[in-house]
């Protein structure tokens, strides 16, 4: 057993639990927060997608001991039901979602496109960053679409959420 | 998963200690290969060394005429890096076309390497660069490095520290992408300079990544795509499964290959 201490959506966590527990677990199951999903447990369909420390990972390939001192942030906390997050806002505008099952993934997926490429990605490059987010229902159209206002919403890019812009 | 026991060494030393206090152990860097064999109980180590808190092991620098990237580097950084894109622009291209975002944000360069599958793209790269592997005790080609499938010649205790990738000449990355995995179905990186002309394949050969000489031979007697038509691999030598047959593998590695020839031709690179 291991004891780590992270913050997720802003509020610190300490916590002890067995080194195999995956960080979607520990969101999941040891939080509660439901809203990250597990679609494939493979890596393949980005349902389980979160933000590590400003960048989107696949919350299923990642150890929650891997996440000592990191932030998390998960769908739960980039809006709430009265003020949605442009990006949610932009997805229920665009009918972006049917059944919703890969929407939270989509839409932190979405948050990282637009804090990497600006306001303006065109279709070709918002097509390119899903390809690791899987859609059973709406054959993606929607969802460029909502990923494209959202990033419109979102404004410029916030400089502090690329880790390459050091590089 | 099997159990293991984690740890977070914050230096080199310990993280080798580890390594040779315990057997079973086995390093993780992204875990973007690794996690994903714990959880279909492929691999049992009895512990993780995690590499992430490990300083030294990230960034990218230029040092005289070669770009030294750290084995911890991720994928996400190399692709966005001015500097690779100045130096070596294949290789931020190609860096940027492994997997998908999230597998870029967590996945290093010295797990690809060190994982040697026979579909990644890094492999390619260091062997069409004559990229130097720098361990914690020696260097090595990238020619004498990758041994086979998943085999490379670490010992068990070894610990990449940086790739060294010479910059001059001009590079170019042909990747057919398996189109649900990302992986290469079949890849050329391609590099022309002084020295002549390097040819890798990857996601194509039994044993993994490999030099393809005898189109080497011919693009430097003529570096043109018309070299190539009557030169092709043997399809028995190549991965058979769902996804392809040999045959049909040996026959994109070609395809690939020219279209990296041309794309020299036609613009310089990537
Ligand atoms: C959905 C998906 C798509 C992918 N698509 C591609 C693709 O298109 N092309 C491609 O090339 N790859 C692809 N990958 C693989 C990805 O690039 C991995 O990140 C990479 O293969 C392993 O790197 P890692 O840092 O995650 O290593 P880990 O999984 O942590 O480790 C892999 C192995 O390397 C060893 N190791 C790690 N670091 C060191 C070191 N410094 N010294 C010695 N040994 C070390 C570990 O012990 C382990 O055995 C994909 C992965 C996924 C999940
Ligand atoms: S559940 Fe993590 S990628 Fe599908
Ligand atoms: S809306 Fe149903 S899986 Fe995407």
């Amino acid at each position: 057993m291991q004891t780590l201490t992270l913050t997720v959506n802003g509020a610190a966590v300490t916590l002890t639990l067995d080194e195999r527990t995956l960080l979607v677990e520990l969101l999941r199951d040891r939080l509660r927060l439901t809203g990250t999903h597990v679609g494939c447990d493979t890596s393949q369909c980005g349902a389980c997608t979160v933000h590590l420390d400003g960048v989107a990972v696949k919350s299923c390939a990642v150890l929650a001991v891997q996440a000592e001192g990191a932030e998390i942030l998960t769908i739960e906390g980039i809006g709430s039901a009265e003020h949605l997050h442009p990006m949610q806002a932009a997805f229920r505008e665009h009918h972006g979602l049917q059944c919703g099952f890969c929407t939270p993934g989509m839409i932190m997926a979405g948050i990282d496109i637009a804090s990497r490429h600006g306001p303006a990605p065109d279709e070709p490059t918002v097509r390119a960053e899903l390809e690791g987010n899987l859609c059973r229902c709406t054959g993606y159209h929607n969802i460029v679409l909502a990923i494209q206002a959202g990033a419109r919403a979102m404004g410029a890019p916030s400089p502090v959420s690329s880790p390459a812009a050091t590089a | 998963m099997f159990p293991f026991t984690y740890h977070r060494p914050v230096e080199l030393a310990s993280a080798h200690a580890l390594l040779v206090a315990n057997e079973e152990a086995k390093l993780l860097a992204g875990g973007q290969t690794l996690i994903a064999t714990l959880k279909q109980r492929l691999a049992s180590p009895s512990d993780l060394v995690d590499l992430a808190r490990v300083p030294g092991l990230t960034g990218i620098a230029r040092e005289g005429g070669a770009l030294v990237i750290g084995a911890m580097t991720r994928h996400a950084e190399v692709a966005a890096s001015q500097q690779v894109a100045a130096a070596i622009p294949a290789l931020a291209d190609l860096a940027g076309r492994i997997g998908d975002p999230a597998v870029r944000n967590r996945g290093t360069l010295g797990g690809s390497i060190a994982n040697n599958d026979p579909s990644a793209d890094y492999p390619a790269a260091c062997l069409g660069l004559d990229a130097t592997i720098v361990t914690d005790r020696r260097e090595l080609a990238a020619g004498d490095f990758f041994l086979g499938l998943f085999e490379t010649a670490l010992e068990p205790d070894e610990i990449i520290l940086s790739v060294r990738f010479p910059i001059g000449g001009t590079a170019t990355y042909a990747k057919f992408a398996n189109p649900a995995s990302r992986y290469a179905m079949a890849g050329a990186f391609l590099w022309r300079g002084e020295e002549g002309v390097r040819v890798a394949i990857t996601g194509a050969g039994q044993n993994g990544v490999f030099r393809w000489s005898a189109a080497e031979t011919a693009l430097v007697a003529d570096f043109s795509p018309a070299a190539l038509v009557d030169i092709g691999l043997d399809g028995d030598e190549m991965i058979a499964d769902i996804h392809g047959s040999g045959a049909y593998r040996a026959h994109l590695a070609g395809v690939m290959t020219r279209r990296a020839v041309a794309r020299i031709l036609e613009r310089g690179s990537p």
